[in-house]
């Protein structure tokens, strides 16, 4: 045989979020904001062996033509709190939480960083993010301070500092000899000092050497800017490009760029976030798909989701009705705040009448529109095609895993773990056990230290 | 939830043959303050201290179920943004006592789902850190403990921590200074922040109405946004638009506690706080304490709203009185020299602090909050011999009265200030 090893895949668990992924009219549909929605889940993830729970932020509520946007889930647990106590419900399961770098300060995010990890035994990890926007800045301290353009050199420079504060402890101080009275080795321990564009500090860290030397890296932007970050500093990204094409499009390209930070591929995974619909059979699932897409286009959704192209207050239209014929607003103040989407349409005028045409030529109304131009889910069919379809992908490096994300909470990860995962053990490219304590070792990872190691020999 | 419901205190699980009531008319209430292996700075040369132990989950675990066998109202969790230091205003570079710690509200989100019925009330910083953050972290505390969340509120003048924001630059500062005129402009203004981050914390904890989330299939609209309110604060040192990005949490408002010593802090407790730690060195000192924050608390508007004042004290209990001196004495020695405190320091046996609490409860105090100088030893002593000792007397609780921090504490779930009466 000449095939090369089947590659291990790995899988996460996104918590469903606030956006229109998420059904929560569906009878099923449980609290998104009362913890045990939260355990639920994460014991359903690490029952089936999954490598890590994933939490997405916001910090500000989304609004739309000035006011708050009512229509998909609103509102979400403080990450870091919602992870420290899942860390008391689980074992092995990584936790990863999205934590801004525009609005934290560097001392602050590595400690609880840092004490995340110490408390969950080394499962921590931390999806980088930036934001760009006044609007979320309202909420701060020091409001939007921020210039666009500079808001991947803070991540940068965030980043890097945090660091910094991991490495500024060995490993090694504490000795804690009840009989010498010898508590610290060094009284410098945790010393640190930084001067930068963004960051100018210095003192001592408080926090020792957590399991994992630092929490595993993620990073979930797709700009050039984005994947050179990605290349240069994480350990993992949360792509957007879960097709077959996409996906190895952007494996290829964010793999090729490692060579230059002097980094192997096996050093970065590609995760890109999927969802899916999972049935007895390929039919029924693909019946349960379109249900699934009309529950997460209502009327009103699709009205919502025609404004962000056309940028004009369109709650006069009938979603059972045909497109506008009016043009989208081009101006640079936008009717949409707080959400990433909105900057999707570069060319409003063009993608209003591509839309336009679609829906002739199809008799479309609005919301058949929305529901047919929108995300339809990553994988659809009976448990052997979905488990099929995921390994396939994988083994054809458009990604080394998924980050799946359900679409009903808490319970919607319940069926992928029970049908989906078996299979996907069965062919041996998915553990049965946990093979050590850490996320590091879920995703086989080198302790910093020893990559320090590596890098410098 | 069970945390949703109003608690009733009135209404206690009165068991067959238990003597007294298991809500004393005047019950005292018991908090214990965790501070790594303890207060005492040799406390980890113990046997029982276990201090390689500190940075993990089950240090902490192990200590709150103690204080949980012991019905104790709450556990406060200390902290800071830099080392711990033997002088207040800059780091002493010593290596024989224990140095780092976890963050406070992690380890009592981490604690949270261990528990079923004792406060966790982690201390955050308010001069460093972002009031939108703070909220939405004890919110969150609350919900993963279905109601028993709390935080105490600490300010920090020491330039060292500053330097770890690099946002302000705080001049060099010692305790004595503190009390020059420009020393107590410096901490008004600290604490004049603080009293605006609370403000924003608490306005941001009912910028949700109990009801906004209606899931109306109907209209398609998951929450009524005219129960969302932006809270738009403008003060001195920053403006915070709102609302929270989380739901009002099942208390309504978690409790919301700070330690103070003088009258700058004092009118911190009295404008914000739901408990003030303060530390009485004697009965008449009690009494002129509880006297300046109710006068405080008058002057703030607040008169007819339950404030309670603990008392600080730090504790060597042991079966014998000699035992409990020997001890602090041995670990003195240990120590190298005295330890000295802002409260009080008792070493005695159960019966003698039980003694004293009642003493000072007498003037005004409506608990306590105790400092176990060494963690191991002196928060079993408290569960196992004082905590009896006050249930003998009649003045402690025998069984948990209610399902939330507030109802332990005979304190009502508020009324949201932007639901329309």
């Amino acid at each position: 045989m000449t095939s090369k090893p089947l590659k291990q895949i790995h899988l996460a668990a996104h918590f469903p979020g606030v956006n229109n992924t998420t059904v929560w009219s569906d009878p099923k549909a449980g609290s998104h904001i009362e913890f045990s929605s939260f355990a639920h889940f994460a014991r359903t993830a690490e029952r089936a062996r999954f490598d890590f729970l994933f939490l997405a932020e916001g910090l500000r509520l989304r609004e739309q033509g000035g006011k708050i946007y009512d229509l998909d889930v609103v509102g979400r647990p403080d990450t870091f709190t919602v992870l420290a106590a899942l860390a008391a419900v689980t074992e092995h399961l990584g936790l990863t939480g999205t934590i801004n770098s525009t609005f934290n300060e560097p001392y602050e995010v590595a400690r609880q960083f840092a004490s995340l990890d110490h408390l969950s035994g080394g499962r921590a990890a931390w999806n980088v993010v930036t934001s760009w926007d006044a609007f979320t800045g309202e909420n701060f301290r020091r409001g939007g301070f921020l210039p666009q353009q500079e808001r991947y050199s803070r991540a940068k420079e965030f980043l890097a500092t945090a660091n910094e504060l991991f490495d500024s402890w060995h490993g090694d101080e504490i000795v804690a000899d009840q009989t010498t009275g010898v508590f610290l080795r060094d009284a410098k321990a945790g010393a640190f000092a930084h001067t930068g564009q963004h960051f100018d500090i210095h003192g001592q860290f408080d926090v020792p050497r957590s399991p994992q030397g630092r929490p595993v890296i993620f990073q979930a932007g797709d700009s050039e800017e984005g994947r050179e970050f990605a290349a240069s500093s994480a350990d993992a990204i949360f792509s957007r490009h879960a097709t077959l094409e996409a996906g190895q499009a952007f494996y290829a390209d964010v793999k090729n760029r490692l060579a230059k930070y002097g980094r192997r591929h096996d050093q970065l995974l590609i995760l890109p976030a999927a969802s899916f619909a999972l049935a007895d059979t390929d039919a029924e699932a693909e019946e349960l798909a379109r249900a699934v897409r009309r529950q997460q286009v209502s009327g009103a959704t699709a009205i919502k989701h025609l404004e962000f192209v056309w940028n004009r207050d369109l709650s006069s239209y009938d979603p059972e009705g045909p497109l506008p014929d009016i043009d989208p607003d081009v101006s640079d103040h936008h009717i949409s705040k707080g959400r990433a989407q909105v900057r999707m349409y570069r060319d409003p005028l063009a993608t209003a009448r591509e839309w336009r045409e679609l829906a002739a030529a199809n008799n479309w109304s609005i919301r058949d529109l929305v529901i047919h131009t929108g995300n339809r889910q990553t994988f659809v069919g009976s448990p052997a095609t979905i488990a099929r379809t995921i390994n396939d992908h994988v083994q054809a490096d458009a990604g080394d895993g998924f980050i799946l994300v359900p679409h009903i909470t808490p319970t919607g990860l319940d069926d992928f773990a029970d049908k989906v995962v078996p299979l996907l053990q069965e062919q041996g490219v998915f553990r049965t056990e946990y093979e050590g304590p850490t996320l590091r070792h879920h995703l086989g990872l080198a302790h910093p230290d020893a990559v320090d190691d590596r890098v410098a020999s | 939830m069970n945390g949703m419901t109003t608690p009733s205190p009135l209404s206690p699980h009165l068991q067959e043959g238990t003597p007294v009531s298991a809500t004393p008319r005047n019950p005292l209430h018991l908090a214990v303050a965790l501070d790594g292996t303890g207060w005492h700075p040799a406390s980890w040369r113990e046997q029982v201290a276990r201090p390689r132990d500190l940075f993990t989950a089950g240090h902490w675990a192990d200590l709150v179920a103690e204080a949980e066998r012991g019905l104790l109202d709450f556990v406060t969790f200390e902290d800071g943004l830099g080392l711990q230091s033997s002088h207040y205003g800059e780091l002493d570079g010593r290596t024989d006592q224990v140095r780092g710690r976890l963050d406070a509200v992690l380890t009592a989100a981490r604690i949270a789902p261990l528990t079923r019925h004792i406060g966790l009330v982690p201390t955050v910083i308010a001069t460093h850190t972002e009031p939108f953050h703070i909220s939405k972290a004890i919110a969150t505390l609350d919900y993963v403990s279905t109601g028993r969340a709390g935080l105490r509120v600490q300010i920090s003048a020491r330039p060292h921590e500053a330097d770890h924001f690099g946002r302000r630059t705080f001049p060099p500062i010692d305790l004595s200074e503190l009390q020059s005129p420009a020393g107590q402009e410096r901490l008004t203004d600290l604490f004049d922040e603080a009293a605006d981050h609370v403000e924003v914390v608490r306005r941001l904890w009912d910028s949700w109405e109990d009801d906004a989330e209606i899931r109306d299939a109907a209209t398609g609209r998951f929450i009524d946004r005219d129960k969302l309110h932006y809270i738009d604060f403008q003060g001195r040192h920053f403006s915070v638009k709102g609302p929270s990005i989380t739901p009002r949490p099942p208390q309504g408002q978690p409790l919301v506690t700070a330690l103070a010593h003088q009258t700058v802090p004092y009118r911190l407790v009295a404008r914000q706080a739901d408990v003030g730690y303060v530390t009485p060195q004697d009965s008449a000192h009690a009494r002129a304490i509880v006297a300046e924050i109710r006068a405080e608390q008058e002057a703030a508007g607040r008169a007819g709203e339950p404030l309670h004042v603990f008392g600080d004290l730090v504790v060597f209990l042991d079966d014998e009185q000699a035992a409990a001196e020997d001890r602090r004495a041995r670990l003195d020695a240990l120590a190298g020299e005295p330890y000295t405190s802002d409260a009080r320091i008792f070493a005695g046996t159960p019966q003698q602090l039980a003694d004293l609490l009642q003493e000072l409860a007498a003037e005004g105090l409506s608990g306590f909050r105790l400092r176990p100088a060494v963690a191991g030893h002196d928060l079993p002593a408290i569960t196992r011999g004082l905590v009896p000792e006050l249930q003998r007397r009649g003045v402690f609780r025998t069984v948990y009265e209610a399902d939330t921090l507030r109802g332990l504490l005979g304190l009502a779930r508020p009324a949201n200030r932007y639901t329309a009466a």
